[in-house]
C-alpha cells in the first residue's frame, strides 16, 4: 500500500458527510434584488462608485478596490441601485452595502459568455495579474484574500511552487469537487495562467483521497500540462489550511508569523483557479461562485451557481426550503464557517456553502470542566496548547499569549471539536487573538 | 424570517462525538475484567468493598458540591465512580466498612474536591485516600485475606502475607531470591491470571491489560504512560538482578506482584493528573518507575507504586512546563 | 532528657545565627523608599481597582508623592474626600472632581426589543460581540452577558433579571471605570453623578437610521433631532442618528425627556412631573446647592421660568 501523503502532527477526521456529492451544479434563477456587501474580503473595503439610482449591467464595476490588499466589487445583476446602506451580512454586523434591484439581464459587452475553451493566454505576467485585480478576484476557499496581492511575490523572496489546493477538507461541502469534475481544463489552465503570473513552472495539486474521481479525472488532464503534478493525500482536517497544505506536499514549514512565500509557495484555491481562467480568458468579473447548500435534513443537498448578493433564502428554496427543525444556518463549514441569524444574508465571494442543522446538531455539547486530557494539544495542527491559551485569554494575560504564539493558530477548530468537555476552546482563542492584536497595534 | 430563533455560535459547529461522561464511564467498563477475577478470588466481599468506596465517594462529591460549592452537582458524570472503584481496588477486601468511607471522604473531599473538583486535582485523588489510609491504618490496610476461589460465605477469612511481602521479608533477612521464590506458593502464572493475595483490583494482572487495551483502542489513554512505567521498572530491576540475581528480585516478579500493572494502567494514566504531551508522559512514567523500584528495594515499604505516582504527580506542572510541543514552523524561523 | 537538651541547643543556636545573617542581608539590601507613600497609601481605599490608571493603590501613591501637584490625579473610588486627605498629607491643592457614576446607555429590556436569534456560547460579552451583533436586532444594545459585572471590584453592577441589563447600584458605584473598559459594545459611560443623584441621558447607543433602529427597538433613539431642537442649553448633540447629552452643559431642565418620541431620554431620581410648584422649590434648591461658576448660575436661573 502506498502511503498517502499529509501533514504529520494533529489533526482531526471529523464524519465526512458529503451529502450533495456529484450533484451537478445548477444555475439558481435571477433574484429580485441582491445586495451586494463592499467588504467581501479580507483589506480595506471597497468604495462604492456608482450612486442611487444608476442603472447597472452584469459584470459592471460598482465598488473600486480601496486599497493595495482589497479587491473590486462587480454587479451580479443588471438594473437599478436602489440604495446604499448598511445591511446584515455573515458577519453578524451590518456593513455598508449596495443593493441593486434586478431588471432585465443584461450583460457588459466585453465578457465572454460561451463554453468554448481558451487555452493559450497571450498575456505576460504583470498583465494578468492587473486583469485578476480588475475583475476582483479573491481566494475562494473561504479567506476571501485578494488573489492579486497573492500573486505578487514580494521583492527579496523567490516562488519555486504554486500549490493547488483542492482538498475541500471541510465535511460537507462539495463545491469545489463538483467544480472539478465539471471544468477540469478550465482549472487546468487557470492553474498554468497563474503560474505564468508567478513566474514558477512547477505546480502542485493536493487532492484528498476521499475524491478518487477527481485524482483520476486530472491525472488524466494534467498530462497534457508538463508542469503540474496531482497528488492524492490522505484524509484528514485542516489539510486545506494552507501551512498544513504545505507541509503534506513538500514537507517546508512556513515559520511562525511567516508565509507560505518564505518557503517558496504560493497556495491558491481550486475554485480561485476557475475564477481566474475565467477572468483572464473570459474576460468574465468575480460576480458568481458555486455554493454547497447541504445539511442533514435538507430535501435535496445541491450544488448551486450562486450569483453573489444573492439571500441565501433563495438557495435554501432551491435546496427543498428550510427543513422544519432547523436550529442553525452556517456560512461556510461546519468546522470553519459562520452561523448566521436569519436568512437575508447575502450569498459572498467568500460563501463556500449554506449548512442548515438540525437542533439536534445545532446545540452545543455540554461543558464539563477541563479534565486535561490533553487532546486538544494532540489535534492541533499548529502544535499548541489549546487549554493554555484558552485559560489565559479567560484571565486576560494577552502579552503571556503572545509568547505562547496564539497568533499562529489557524481557527480550524479542531481543539473544540474534539474537546471531551465540551470546551469551546477556539472561542476564547480568538477573543485572545483578537485583544492581543489591538495590543500589537497600539504598540506601534 | 424563520418562526424559531436560530442558534449562533462561534464554528466549529461540529463535534467529536466524546465526551467526559464516556470517557469515565469508559474507565468503569476497562476495570470490569479485574473487578470480575477479584469477585472469583475474593467473593461477595469485593462487591461489597466496591459498593461502600462507590457510594461513599458519590456520596461526598454531591454532598461537598450541594453545601460548599452551592453549585449544580455533576456527579453523574461518573469521574466519583472511577475515583470509588479505584479506590477499592487498592485496599484489601476485609477492610472495615467505615475505614473504606474515611478514605472516601479524603479521597474525595482532600483529594479533589478541595481543589475545586473534577480536573483542577493535583493528585489522584484515590491514591490520596489510600495513601492516606495506609499511613493511618497500617495492620488494616496490608492484612490481606487469603484467596478463596468463588467462595460467597461471609466468614472472616484468614490472611496472609502478599508475595511483594515475603520476598522483602526474606530478602532483608538475607535468604537468596531463588530460595524464596520456591518457597512461595504462588508461581508466576498464579501471579499473572491473579491467583495471589493483594489489594483487591490489583492481583490480576492480565485482567489489567485487558482492560488497558480496551481502554487504548477507545483513546481514553495513550500507550506512553504504562510502557514508560512498565519498561523502566523492567529495565531498572534487569540491572539489579543482573548484578546479584541472589539479593534482588527480577523483573517478572516486580512486573507481576503488587500494584504496578494496577498503577500504570489505571492510576498512573488518569487524564487529569499526568502530564500533557507524549514525551512528557514518558517522563512521567519513568520517573514512576524508578521511584517504585527505589522504594520496593531499599524502602520501608514492600510496595511503593502509590507513593511513586503521587510523588510523580507532583511534578507534573513542572514536566509540562518543561516538554513544551514543538510549535508549528519554529525551528526554521531560528535558521 | 540529654536529647531534649541537646535539640534546644542546637535549634536555638540556629534561630541566633539565621536572626543575624538576616539581618545583615537586610541591612545590605535595603531599599529607601520615600515614607509618605505608605502614608498615601493608607489614606486610599486599598481596593486596587485601577481606576486612577496606575497599577494599584501603592502605585497611585508613589504617583502622588512624586508629583509636583495633584493636576491629573483622582482616585475615583476614594472621590473628593480621598483626595483631600492625600492632599493635606502632602501639603499640596486638592483637585476637586464632580462625583461620577457608570451609566449603562441601553433599555431595550426584552419586550422592548424582541429577541431574534440565540446565542450558544461562553457567557463572555467579548466573545459573543465577536461573534456578531447579538441576539436582537440592534447590533449595538446590550449583550447582558455581565462583562460589566465580572469586571466590578466594588460589587456594584449586576444584571437584572427581568431585563437581562445591567443596573449600577448608586451607593456602591466608585465611577472607577473597569466596566466601561469591560463592556465590548461601549454602552456604559462615565457620568457626572448629579445633584441628587438626578440625572438625564439617551439610554440608547444605536446608530442606525430611524427606521432600522425603531424596528429592531422600541425605545432606541432614532435620531430625529427633536431633543437637540429643544434644548435650549446646546446640550444635545446629534451624529450618525444618534443623540447625545453632554452632561456638562446639561442643566437637568427635563425637556428633551418630554419630546423623546422613543423615550430613549431617561430622567432619574427626579420627583414626579405632577404637582408644579413643589417642583419649583426642590429646583431651587438644586441651584443653591451649585457651586459652579457664577455664569452658569446665570443661566440656570434664566432657565428656570422656560422650565416651567
Amino acid at each position: 500500500m502506498i502511503v498517502l501523503k499529509t501533514f504529520p502532527k494533529g489533526g482531526v477526521h471529523p464524519a465526512e458527510n458529503k451529502l450533495s456529492k456529484g450533484k451537478k451544479i445548477e444555475k439558481l434563477n435571477m433574484p429580485e434584488t441582491v445586495t451586494i456587501p463592499i467588504s467581501q474580503h479580507i483589506g480595506a473595503p471597497a468604495v462604492p462608485v456608482v450612486n442611487k439610482g444608476d442603472i447597472v449591467k452584469i459584470g459592471q464595476l460598482i465598488a473600486k478596490s480601496g486599497g493595495f490588499v482589497s479587491a473590486n466589487i462587480h454587479s451580479s445583476v443588471s438594473g437599478k441601485v436602489l440604495k446604499i446602506e448598511p445591511s446584515m451580512d455573515a458577519s453578524g454586523y451590518k456593513r455598508m452595502s449596495i443593493i441593486i434591484k434586478v431588471e432585465g439581464e443584461e450583460y457588459e459587452p466585453d465578457i465572454d459568455l460561451s463554453d468554448t475553451l481558451v487555452k493559450e493566454c497571450s498575456l505576460n505576467a504583470d498583465e494578468i495579474k492587473k486583469r485578476i485585480a480588475d475583475k476582483g478576484i479573491v481566494g475562494l476557499g473561504g479567506a476571501t484574500f485578494p488573489t492579486h496581492v497573492k500573486l505578487s511575490v514580494p521583492p527579496g523572496k523567490t516562488a519555486e511552487h504554486l500549490v493547488i489546493n483542492a482538498v475541500e477538507c471541510e465535511p460537507y461541502l462539495t463545491a469545489d469537487h463538483q467544480l472539478m469534475m465539471e471544468k477540469p481544463d478550465e482549472i487546468l489552465v487557470g492553474c498554468s495562467i497563474m503560474a505564468k503570473a508567478i513566474g514558477v513552472n512547477k505546480v502542485l495539486i493536493g487532492i484528498e483521497n476521499n475524491k478518487p474521481d477527481a485524482i483520476k479525472l486530472f491525472k488524466e488532464k494534467a498530462v497534457s500540462f508538463n508542469n503540474i503534478e496531482i497528488y492524492a493525500l490522505k484524509v484528514k482536517y485542516p489539510q486545506g489550511g494552507e501551512k498544513q497544505l504545505i507541509k503534506a506536499l513538500i514537507n517546508r514549514e512556513v515559520p511562525s508569523g511567516g508565509l507560505p512565500i518564505d518557503v517558496g509557495c504560493v497556495v491558491q484555491n481550486v475554485g480561485t483557479a476557475f475564477a481566474v481562467y475565467e477572468a483572464v480568458q473570459k474576460n468574465k468579473p468575480l460576480y458568481e461562485r458555486v455554493v454547497t447548500v447541504t445539511g442533514k435534513n435538507v430535501k435535496n443537498p445541491v450544488n448551486l451557481l450562486a450569483k453573489v448578493g444573492t439571500p441565501i433564502s433563495e438557495l435554501i428554496e432551491l435546496a427543498g426550503g428550510l427543513p422544519e427543525d432547523t436550529g442553525k444556518i452556517v456560512n461556510g463549514g461546519p468546522m470553519m464557517g459562520k452561523a448566521v441569524n436569519n436568512q437575508q444574508i447575502p450569498v459572498t465571494k467568500g460563501t463556500s456553502g449554506i449548512l442548515l442543522f438540525p437542533n439536534k446538531l445545532a446545540k452545543r455539547p455540554k461543558v464539563y470542566n477541563c479534565i486535561r486530557c490533553s487532546r486538544c494539544t494532540h489535534v492541533c495542527p499548529m502544535n499548541l496548547e489549546p487549554h493554555l491559551l484558552k485559560n489565559l485569554s479567560n484571565k486576560a494575560l494577552w502579552e503571556e499569549l503572545e509568547k505562547e504564539r496564539v497568533l499562529d493558530c489557524i481557527e480550524c477548530g479542531s481543539c473544540s471539536y474534539t474537546c471531551p468537555a465540551g470546551i469551546p476552546l477556539l472561542d476564547y482563542i480568538r477573543l485572545g487573538k483578537a485583544n492581543l492584536n489591538r495590543i500589537i497595534r497600539s504598540r506601534k | 424570517m424563520a418562526n424559531n430563533r436560530l442558534l449562533v455560535s462561534m464554528s466549529p459547529h461540529d463535534h467529536g462525538k466524546d465526551n467526559v461522561k464516556k470517557i469515565m464511564y469508559g474507565v468503569v467498563l476497562a476495570m470490569m475484567p479485574a473487578f470480575l477475577v477479584s469477585v472469583y478470588y475474593f467473593g461477595l466481599d469485593a462487591i461489597r468493598v466496591n459498593l461502600i468506596a462507590i457510594a461513599a465517594c458519590v456520596f461526598f462529591e454531591w454532598f461537598i458540591q450541594k453545601v460548599f460549592f452551592k453549585g449544580k452537582p455533576t456527579i453523574t458524570d461518573g469521574s466519583a465512580i472511577v475515583t470509588g472503584m479505584l479506590l477499592a481496588f487498592n485496599v484489601p477486601t476485609n477492610l472495615p466498612w467505615w475505614i473504606l468511607v474515611i478514605g472516601a471522604l479524603v479521597a474525595i473531599g482532600i483529594g479533589k474536591m478541595s481543589f475545586g473538583g473534577l480536573g483542577n486535582n493535583p493528585f489522584n485523588p484515590a491514591l490520596v485516600g489510600r495513601v492516606f489510609l495506609l499511613i493511618s491504618w497500617p495492620v488494616q490496610m496490608t492484612s490481606y485475606p487469603k484467596i478463596q476461589v468463588l467462595n460467597f460465605a461471609i466468614t472472616d477469612a484468614e490472611t496472609g502475607a502478599t508475595p511483594l511481602a515475603l520476598v522483602k521479608e526474606g530478602l532483608k533477612n538475607g535468604e537468596p531470591f531463588s530460595q524464596i521464590i520456591e518457597s512461595m506458593p504462588t508461581s508466576y502464572t498464579d501471579m499473572l491470571i491473579g491467583q495471589m493475595g493483594g489489594s483487591l483490583g490489583e492481583i490480576s494482572a492480565l485482567a489489567l491489560i485487558i482492560g488497558g487495551l480496551y481502554m487504548l483502542i477507545r483513546k481514553i489513554i495513550t500507550w506512553h504512560v504504562p510502557v514508560a512505567v512498565l519498561a523502566s521498572i523492567a529495565i531498572f530491576t534487569g540491572i539489579l538482578y543482573g548484578i546479584n540475581p541472589e539479593a534482588y528480585a527480577d523483573p517478572a516478579f516486580h512486573l507481576l506482584t503488587g500494584g504496578v500493572m494496577l498503577g500504570a494502567i489505571f492510576m498512573a494514566t488518569d487524564m487529569v493528573t499526568s502530564p500533557m504531551t507524549g514525551k512528557g508522559m514518558l517522563i512521567y512514567g519513568v520517573g514512576i518507575g524508578v521511584i517504585t523500584v527505589l522504594i520496593r528495594v531499599w524502602g520501608a515499604y514492600p510496595e511503593g507504586v502509590s507513593f511513586a505516582i503521587l510523588i510523580m504527580n507532583a511534578f507534573v506542572p513542572l514536566i509540562n512546563k518543561a516538554t513544551k510541543p514543538k510549535r508549528f514552523g519554529e525551528t526554521i524561523k531560528k535558521q | 532528657m540529654e536529647i531534649v537538651l541537646y535539640t534546644l541547643i542546637s535549634l536555638s543556636s540556629l534561630g541566633i545565627i539565621l536572626a543575624v545573617i538576616l539581618f545583615f542581608v537586610a541591612q545590605q539590601f535595603k531599599v529607601v523608599e520615600d515614607p509618605r507613600i505608605d502614608e498615601v497609601e493608607a489614606l486610599l481605599p486599598g481596593a486596587n481597582c485601577g481606576g486612577c490608571g496606575y497599577p494599584g493603590c501603592r502605585g497611585f501613591a508613589d504617583a502622588c508623592v512624586k508629583a509636583d501637584s495633584l493636576d491629573g490625579l483622582f482616585c475615583p473610588a476614594g472621590g473628593n474626600e480621598t483626595m483631600n486627605a492625600v492632599a493635606k498629607a502632602l501639603g499640596m491643592a486638592a483637585v476637586e472632581k464632580e462625583p461620577q457614576i457608570a451609566v449603562v446607555r441601553c433599555a431595550g429590556a426584552p419586550e422592548q426589543r424582541a429577541k431574534t436569534s440565540i446565542y450558544d456560547g461562553p457567557q463572555s460579552c467579548a466573545i459573543a460581540a465577536a461573534l456578531y451583533g447579538g441576539d436582537t436586532d440592534c447590533p449595538y444594545g446590550c449583550l447582558g452577558l455581565g462583562d460589566c459585572v465580572e469586571a466590578c471590584t466594588f460589587d456594584a453592577i449586576y444584571i437584572d433579571e427581568n431585563t437581562g441589563l445591567p443596573v449600577v447600584s448608586e451607593e456602591k458605584c466608585t465611577a472607577c471605570g473597569a466596566c466601561v473598559t469591560a463592556c465590548p459594545k461601549d454602552i456604559i459611560e462615565l457620568r457626572n453623578k448629579g445633584k441628587k443623584s438626578r440625572r438625564i441621558y439617551v439610554s440608547c447607543v444605536n446608530k442606525d437610521k430611524g427606521g432600522p433602529a425603531k424596528k429592531a427597538c422600541n425605545v432606541a433613539c432614532i435620531g430625529c433631532g427633536k431633543c437637540v431642537k429643544e434644548c435650549p442649553f446646546d446640550a444635545i448633540t446629534l451624529e450618525n442618528f444618534l443623540a447625545y447629552i453632554d452632561y456638562e452643559k446639561c442643566k437637568l431642565c427635563r425637556k428633551c425627556v418630554e419630546v423623546c418620541p422613543t423615550g430613549a431620554i431617561i430622567e432619574l431620581n427626579f420627583p414626579p412631573r405632577k404637582p408644579k410648584p413643589e417642583k419649583k422649590e426642590e429646583n431651587a434648591d438644586n441651584e443653591k446647592a451649585e457651586n459652579n461658576a457664577a455664569a452658569d448660575t446665570v443661566i440656570e436661573n434664566t432657565s428656570e421660568p422656560k422650565n416651567e
